[in-house]
């Protein structure tokens, strides 16, 4: 089939438990732009257990459209139902472009859904285009560990799809009161499994605000030393009213749950405030924040590259300053 | 039982630096290594050949090098390897990647039967988390990603599936496919006599492309469905000011900017 023949931009949505994910949100939203200049339309792709309900939220936050797909099979997320839907629905439609977001579920989806229908997938865009003369959707991401930016085409195949972190692109504006097409969708045989089955599902509980959520992050890696260390990092977090966050770093030596990661492996985080403290600075862990409104970093070290990158720097001791700077905004607050 | 373990030669991408002058990577003097997640894949592997006996064979795609890579997963206790490799293959996308490895891991198993492939979530180079849950793909099983525990029970695998906030408990039948996290486990060490083992008893032998039976529309930079359309350095964004003063002067100083900037 001829690629001209391919037409709309899909989006598919994630959801958890009827709670759709931010991300897909973001997703339609830049769908809807890249719908406008491809002189098409943004579709939701929709698939759950009994998630009608939901279609509202996707018309107004842009979807000129929802495919849904409501089978019992789909009520948890499992790879081969999922991988299944998703294909049926791009073979029936032949969207022009399909993105996901990249998360724990769209990185396990999406490559499956590409290859099963032969086409290509481009991971962790950071940015989405439409190239002038051909149309092709160019996109880009980072490269190499994030140590470099690569543009990428899926010129002979489609659709093209790619997924696109969290936190990268921006949600639309409420359009209260929207409304867009549903259309159910079936799929036979979505219960047939590949002999995998769900033994049971562990949530995590954390109390903590989502570090996505945050406008002040205060940020500990490596140089804070301990666990015991990331106590002031909290009072300062208080202080500014934000939140903690932590490098890989600090994940991987257990002083912080991985929820705080940030970096190319954690979240992508773009606070108004990010206070590095400790953090050496590395491309995988800038990759994840460089977007911040204002940055600063304290390291003992003043070699660090994170110094390269930060606003305002200060070399010196972490675990000395911070008490002082959040003793000393507590007074100009006071 | 028998398990394939899929490695990848990368260069130390953390160990890269950008010059901050012309905003180029300094790559002189980094590292090849076995990419972290692969590792630990390798390792989850190695453990099942402790407690049951299982044969353990890794395969790689990648230049000649790559057999270095090869060589410590034998010394660290792997029994046989394999490296693909063939101009033909080079320049290859996810799609391409997996395409070539799948028929390479169909003729091991055509020669040793496979239970479990393990391949590790990302390579720190390339970061898409795509080639694992594409071979399982082209090879018609099932794949389990983002394991952060995993286990052996009779004729099935049970993993403990990383999600953001939450973790499935999932029981899959053999054969199947699992992508491992590096949290999974702490590598081992090569020990001397593995190291010797390596070059002297144990066999790397290379598959190249006349050794494979996959189509050429699927191998390399020909097959591969997405390309590079151009690739580029971020645009550095130009050093702040640093100070080095007293812990108390620099908190005012802080203080200070903070104003500045109306965030206090």
């Amino acid at each position: 089939m001829n690629n001209k023949e391919y037409k709309g931009v899909f989006v598919f949505v994630e959801q958890v438990e009827g709670i759709i994910a931010r991300v897909s949100f973001e997703l339609i939203g830049k769908g809807r732009e890249l719908a406008k200049e491809l002189n098409t339309q943004v579709t939701a792709v929709l698939l759950g257990d009994q998630v009608e309900p939901l279609t509202k939220q996707l018309a107004t936050f842009g979807a000129d459209r929802v495919v849904m797909v409501n089978d019992s099979a789909l009520a948890i997320y499992m790879n081969e139902p999922y991988v299944r839907a998703m294909q049926a629905v791009v073979e029936s439609y032949q969207p022009e472009v399909v993105l996901y977001g990249a998360t724990a579920i769209g990185r396990d989806l999406a490559p499956r859904v590409s290859a099963r229908v032969h086409t290509g997938l481009t991971a962790d865009c950071t940015k989405l285009e439409v190239q002038e003369e051909t149309n092709h959707l160019v996109m880009t991401r980072p490269a190499f560990g994030g140590n470099i930016m690569a543009a990428i085409l899926c010129p002979e195949h489609r659709p093209q799809m790619a997924t696109v972190r969290p936190g990268v692109m921006k949600c639309c504006e409420a359009r209260e009161g929207a409304e867009c097409v549903v259309e159910d969708f079936s799929v036979e045989g979505l219960a047939d499994g590949k002999n995998v089955e769900i033994l049971e599902v562990l949530k995590k509980v954390s109390e903590k605000m989502d570090i996505m959520d945050a406008k002040v992050l205060v940020a500990g890696g490596r140089g804070m030393g301990c666990s015991e260390n990331f106590t002031m990092l909290n009072e300062l977090a208080e202080a500014l009213g934000g939140t903690v966050a932590a490098s890989r770093a600090a994940v991987d030596a257990g002083w912080q749950e991985k929820a705080c990661q940030v970096g190319q492996t954690g979240k992508t985080v773009r606070p108004n405030l990010y206070i590095a403290c400790g953090i050496s600075g590395a491309i995988q862990h800038l990759a994840g924040m460089e977007e911040s409104d204002l940055i600063i970093a304290i390291n003992k070290d003043e070699t660090a590259p994170i110094f390269e990158f930060a606003d305002y720097g200060v070399v010196g001791d972490v675990c000395k300053i911070i008490p002082l700077l959040t003793h000393a905004i507590k007074l100009c607050r006071a | 039982m028998n398990i394939v373990v899929c490695v990848k030669q990368v260069p130390d991408t953390t160990e890269v630096r950008l010059n901050p002058e012309t905003g180029t990577l300094i790559r002189d003097g980094v590292p090849s290594i076995i990419n972290p997640d692969d590792k630990a894949g390798l390792e989850a592997a190695l453990r099942l050949k402790d407690q049951y006996g299982a044969r353990v064979i890794v395969v790689s795609m990648g230049p000649m090098q790559a057999d270095d890579a090869l060589r410590e997963a034998l010394a660290m206790g792997a029994d046989e390897a394999f490296l693909v490799s063939d101009r033909a293959f080079g320049g290859a996308d996810t799609w391409a990647t997996s395409s070539t490895l799948a028929s390479a891991i169909r003729k091991i198993g055509d020669l040793a039967g496979v239970d479990l492939i393990i391949t590790g979530r990302q390579a720190i180079d390339g970061d898409t988390a795509q080639v694992g849950p594409q071979i399982a793909e082209h090879l018609g099983l099932a794949n389990i990603s983002y394991a952060e525990e995993l286990k052996v029970e009779g004729n099935a695998v049970i993993v403990k599936r990383q999600f953001e906030d939450r973790y499935h408990m999932i029981k899959a039948a053999f054969p199947c496919l699992v992508t491992a996290l590096s949290e999974l486990n702490v590598p081992r060490y090569m020990t001397p006599g593995g190291i010797m083992d390596a070059y002297r008893n144990k066999k790397v032998t290379i598959f190249s492309r006349a050794d494979l039976d996959v189509e050429e529309g699927n191998i390399g930079l020909k097959g591969s469905p997405t390309r590079v359309f151009k690739s580029f350095t971020k645009a550095v964004k130009g050093k702040g000011t640093v100070i080095r003063l007293d812990a108390a002067e620099s908190a005012d100083w802080l203080v200070e900017r903070l104003q500045e900037k109306f965030i206090i």
